[in-house]
């Protein structure tokens, strides 16, 4: 397996959605390349911390607001 | 205090009613139920659910704290007015996401005024590829940066991606919504969401590593 093809397979086998014969393929093929090693782990990383990180954050008084609004002119519809 | 939207769609998930047989009535669904029948309390659970969930898509799309407040109501307020039309075969939050993008993006185009601005753009590097940073990254990234220092850093990257990358990245990503959920809520179909996916993770990571390579000092540069 060559670079390339282990790279068109990453999402796959982050989401878990390889076949065994082909997660054995792509294991194989980790341990004999540091660099695809690397970027597994390290995409994983980049998911892991996003979903650990709101960055967007929604401060309470706002949120109570915007709900407010939204309600009052639901109960006018 | 962080929102993990993926983790509360696994609970939510993991409430799902059980009905006669095999059917499962989605704890969504009944809460539609009673708004369509003029119960607005029930329509207040589904907006303290999703808030924070359109209100961080909303973001992400207009990149304007103001519009995106004004997406949270306007998205709600029509999907209130068009409960009627929410046929039940797709999850609400599903269809709630599909309404707040094309909502994000008539604001996106109001601030551009009246570009077009679509979420089906597609964007390839010159050979279609993306470069590899091959330096392995510091056991612990994020104990390098203090809380507010991350946040930015993982702002501007993010921004820094085509906005058809960033969104289905955040409703893969960070909502947990699958492949055919996020091809349904964008109206793409699910190989282009799989490549856009692909995309994106590798072009966070990349961007991502400068900031976080063992071997580097923090640099914070953002070239």
């Amino acid at each position: 397996m060559t670079c390339t093809e282990f790279l068109a397979q990453l999402d796959e086998l982050i989401d878990n959605e390889v076949t065994v014969s082909l997660r054995a393929d792509l294991e194989q093929h980790l341990r004999e390349c540091e660099h695809c090693e690397i970027t597994l782990n390290t995409t994983r990383k980049t998911i892991e911390i996003y979903r650990s990180h709101e960055i967007y954050e929604l401060p309470e008084e706002v949120r109570v607001r915007l709900e407010k609004a939204i309600l009052a002119k639901c109960r006018k519809c | 205090m962080q929102v993990d939207g993926a983790e509360s769609l696994k609970l939510s998930k993991m409430s799902t009613i059980q009905t006669s047989g095999t059917e499962e009535v989605h704890p969504d669904v009944l809460l539609v139920e009673r708004a369509r029948a003029g119960d607005v309390q029930a329509f207040e659970k589904l907006v303290r659910q999703y808030d924070r969930q359109v209100f961080r898509i909303a973001n992400h799309i207009t990149q304007n704290r103001e519009d995106a407040e004004d997406v949270v109501q306007d998205a709600f307020l029509k999907a209130y007015e068009k409960l009627n039309q929410f046929q039940g075969n797709s999850k609400f939050y599903t269809w709630l996401v599909r309404i707040a993008v094309n909502e994000s993006l008539m604001r996106l185009r109001k601030r551009r005024t009246g570009k077009m601005v679509s979420i089906d753009e597609d964007v390839e590097t010159e050979d279609g590829s993306v470069p590899r940073d091959l330096a392995d990254w510091s056991p612990d990234p994020e104990a390098l940066y203090g809380q507010s220092e991350m946040a930015e850093i993982l702002k501007k990257t993010i921004q820094g991606l085509p906005p058809g990358f960033r969104v289905v990245f955040v409703l893969r990503d960070v909502d947990g919504l699958s492949t055919e959920e996020t091809a349904d809520a964008l109206g793409l179909s699910i190989p282009a969401v799989k490549s856009r996916l692909l995309r994106a993770r590798l072009q966070l990571r990349e961007r991502l590593a400068k900031y976080f390579r063992k071997d580097g000092k923090k640099n914070g540069g953002g070239k």
